[in-house]
């Protein structure tokens, strides 16, 4: 489904975009690395501008489990919604992993919420500034939000209302094999936000690849 | 004296990037591309080069099996496998497979010290 409104990314707009995304979520998996002490694996990510339909499907709207999303808004030049999602199943797991595996299963749960905003604001953070800092650009980051459920109920929430029915959806797989825990990365831009992302990416894509300097004499 | 270089990324502004860096250093280079590993393997087995500078979250293949498979087939070609995945698990499979790792997005200064690196190893390899 295409809208006459969104504006057409090019071929080469569209790389720079996942390259981006590659490299800020690289970065947030060395984050959560970091947190839970084993290695985190990432799947290729994928960039599509889909209808606000297909977005709804792509956000587990058919799988029949219960998903848990730290979900925070950005707000600037880009504006839009950045999402950490998993099974609710694995939650705790989660929770077991970044707090170091030896507290009771009473404190996980009581720790749950607040450890769950703290993971999914470093990952979610660490992806995002990373692009914002390489398109030159600042992105304010709302608090984190813990939101249950499935997929459809993370995307028709408050603020901000995705205008149109077109969304930038990009996604992308993580694992930690050894605990079994699975999740996603989604980020999600509205069009007037895809507007002002095509001229970024077109400084972005000028500024990295743009024409090779020639040799210059003496010390650069 | 000027060498051929396989820049291996599936995207291609990260490929012009890298390509766009090493221009500015040794503008005299060879700078061959390949968007995959098997692309690459392919290329390196119709003509050899004398140095790789490798992605590794790539479809398919990563960089770290790509860069076994060129240091099997020229064990003393050096590799460099980028990346902004700095975790441990990743930059010691790079070493040890004999790859070099960079933290992606590559810098002037990064690019400048594997090839100067490189330069050493290969001249010292020649005589």
């Amino acid at each position: 489904v295409t809208d006459a409104r969104a504006p057409d990314l090019s071929e080469l707009e569209l790389d720079a975009l996942t390259e981006l995304v590659n490299i800020g979520v690289s970065r947030a998996a060395a984050s959560l690395r970091e947190m839970v002490g084993e290695q985190v694996l990432l799947s290729v990510p994928s960039v599509n501008l889909v209808s606000r339909e297909h977005a709804l499907s792509l956000l587990g709207g058919g799988a029949p489990e219960r998903l848990v999303a730290v979900h925070q808004v950005f707000e600037g030049d880009l504006t839009g919604r950045a999402l950490l999602i998993f099974p609710e199943t694995r939650s705790l797991e989660l929770v077991r992993a970044v707090t170091g595996g030896d507290l009771p299963i009473e404190d996980i749960i009581e720790l749950e919420q607040e450890a769950l905003a703290e993971t999914g604001n470093v990952i979610l953070n660490s992806c995002l500034a990373t692009i914002a800092n390489m398109l030159e650009r600042s992105l304010k980051m709302s608090l984190p939000e813990i939101l249950r459920g499935r997929g459809p109920e993370f995307f028709d929430i408050d603020p901000p209302p995705e205008a149109g029915d077109v969304v930038m959806f990009l996604y992308i797989d993580f694992l930690i094999q050894q605990r079994d825990i699975r999740g996603y990365i989604a980020l999600l831009m509205d069009l007037p936000s895809l507007t002002n992302l095509k001229d970024l990416l077109g400084l972005f894509i000028a500024r990295t690849a743009g024409e090779i300097e020639t040799a210059r004499d003496g010390p650069s | 004296m000027a060498f051929r270089v396989l820049i291996v990324d599936d995207s291609k502004l990260a490929r012009m990037a890298v390509g766009r860096t090493l221009a500015t250093l040794r503008p005299d280079w060879e700078r061959i591309e390949a968007t995959n590993a098997d692309e690459a393997l392919a290329l390196a087995r119709q003509g050899s080069f004398d140095m790789a500078l490798l992605d590794f979250n790539m479809p398919g293949r990563d960089g770290l099996d790509l860069a076994a498979d060129l240091r099997s087939m020229a064990p003393a070609m050096p590799v460099a496998v980028i990346s902004a995945n700095l975790q441990i698990e990743i930059v010691n499979r790079a070493r040890s497979v004999g790859a070099e790792f960079l933290p992606k997005p590559l810098t002037k200064d990064a690019m400048e010290a594997f090839i100067s690196q490189a330069e050493q190893r290969l001249g010292t390899g020649r005589q």
